[in-house]
């Protein structure tokens, strides 16, 4: 054994594809199944328009060569779309920011284009939007698949349902994992764990900054192709980067290959528990904002959350937002970019995936009362899709 | 052979009529719209998005969201749950229901 690895999610299936593609032999250790985390309750985005120019847009724009070479190479589909992200701006003001962010970007390799023509891209976008910028090189995946065929085709051994419970320490030197089960030794182990990686990092003696932060995103029934690509409005980018611990909503709408629709985006930390909540959200009608793209029909209020990571801490000053205004925006740190537990596309086939479950769908809601069904709740909409 | 109602010693509640793409079916108090279409006979109630293939009560549970239909000018709701109201229209959903909003 060369490498052990632990966590099952996206980051981990990764790490596993290049190391044994390097001719190492890997193993992946995950307390529960394969994508059982943050990877499977997110949408897949692989942005570089929400990130200024810095170290972690240089890995956002290799990570997008890379996952680009990986649709190719991998044997089956995982809904790799180079559909290109659109930021509209409200007003003057805010494309004028957006402008300056932009710059910044392209001096750091990005192709961001200011287009006026905004209906021509997204014909159902509200009138009398100021302006926006078209990002060609986002794209978007089913995370759940890709992480699934990414460690399918790694040849990794997989040990799932087995909780590290230690490191094997030798000299400040990490020399293997224990888990509930097993003892696993390597000269290097990898902390995939996402979310909980500063649990892991603490079984090695050292602190790593990782906190959960509590996202959603709403999930339609199927449309039509409404959304051809992922548009948000311009507030969504200090909102990502914002260490505050108040919920912040910004609106960002996208489609999907099988049709429903994906709307956020809600940022909230510290993450209570992952369960699903009931209550409205905020914004007006009790659901995220999404006033430039006013033909969505209303949503029903109180997704359930997922969990992604984030770092505490000081951030540097904002960029895109005024001064004073309510958020502080900062560097934006994950493996993805929301939660959203209802899985979010093509629901992946078991018999095409890794051995263990694959949980990418939380149930839906409860069912009614049994007999006689309250017209109110047998009539409310569901996000889940029909065949 | 004896029905469910008399198997429990039912008796027959009021009855009123719903529209189903145009034609008038009779409906019982308490019974899905799934059940009244059963009983006229009406298996198939929607079509698929890829392929058109036809669609009707699956599980009959609520679980499976095969049998999905238009109900007053509301796309994609279970009739297998859906209750038939006095007045109700309610019509074959072909795909998602929402081709007015394609692009």
């Amino acid at each position: 054994m060369d490498v052990v690895i632990i966590g099952a999610g996206v980051v981990g299936a990764a790490c596993a594809y290049y190391a044994s593609r390097s001719g190492l032999s890997v193993a992946v250790v995950d307390r529960g199944p394969v994508v059982g985390g943050t990877t499977g309750a997110g949408e897949g985005n692989l942005l570089v328009s929400d990130k200024e120019a810095g170290p972690e847009l240089d890995l956002a724009l290799l990570s997008g060569r890379l996952w680009q070479e990986l649709s190719a190479e991998l044997p089956r589909p995982i809904e790799y779309e180079p559909k290109g992200g659109l930021v509209v701006a409200p007003d003057e003001t805010t494309l004028k920011a957006l402008r300056h962010f932009a710059e910044g970007q392209r001096a750091a390799g990005v192709v961001a284009t200011e287009t006026e023509a905004l209906h021509d891209l997204e014909p159902h976008l509200a009138p009398g939007l100021a302006g926006g910028f078209h990002y060609p090189q986002d794209a978007q995946v089913q995370p759940a698949l890709a992480a699934a065929h990414l460690l399918k085709a790694s040849g990794a051994t997989l040990y799932l349902g087995e909780e590290v419970t230690g490191l094997l320490l030798d000299k400040n030197m990490v020399k293997g994992v224990r888990t509930s089960r097993r003892t696993l030794r390597a000269p290097a182990v990898v902390n995939a764990s996402g979310t909980w990686a500063g649990r892991i990092a603490e079984l090695a003696g050292t602190a790593l900054p990782v906190l959960p932060r509590r996202g959603f995103v709403l999930v339609t029934e199927p449309l039509p192709r409404l959304i051809r690509h992922k548009v948000y409005a311009a507030d969504y980018i200090a909102d990502v980067a914002s260490d505050s611990a108040s919920l912040q909503s910004s609106a960002v709408v996208e489609g999907t290959p099988s049709g429903p629709v994906l709307i956020g985006a809600l940022h909230h930390r510290p993450a209570p528990p992952r369960r699903p909540s009931g209550g409205p959200l905020p914004g007006p009608g009790g659901h995220p904002r999404h006033a430039h793209l006013p033909r969505l029909p209303p949503l029903p209020p109180g997704p359930p959350p997922g969990h992604r990571p984030g770092p505490p801490g000081p951030r540097p000053p904002p960029r895109l937002r005024p001064r004073g205004r309510r958020h502080r925006p900062g560097p934006r740190h994950g493996p993805t970019d929301r939660g959203g537990p209802h899985g979010n596309r093509t629901p992946a086939r078991p018999h095409s995936l890794p051995a263990g479950p694959l949980h990418p769908m939380t149930p839906p809601p409860a069912p009614p009362a049994r007999n006689r069904p309250a017209r109110a709740t047998a009539r409310t909409p569901t996000p889940r899709g029909a065949p | 052979m004896r029905s469910p109602r008399e198997l429990v010693g039912g008796s027959p509640a009021a009855t009123y009529p719903i529209a189903f793409d145009g034609r008038e079916l009779p409906a019982q108090e308490g019974q899905t719209i799934a059940a009244v279409l059963w009983a006229a006979g009406i298996l198939s109630w929607r079509t698929t998005r890829d392929g058109g293939a036809p669609r009707g009560a699956f599980c009959g549970i609520g679980a499976c969201y095969d049998c999905l239909v238009t109900v007053n000018g509301r796309p994609n709701q279970r009739a297998c749950l859906v209750p038939a109201r006095p007045g109700d229209t309610v019509t074959t959903q072909e795909g998602t229901g929402h081709a007015d909003l394609a692009v």
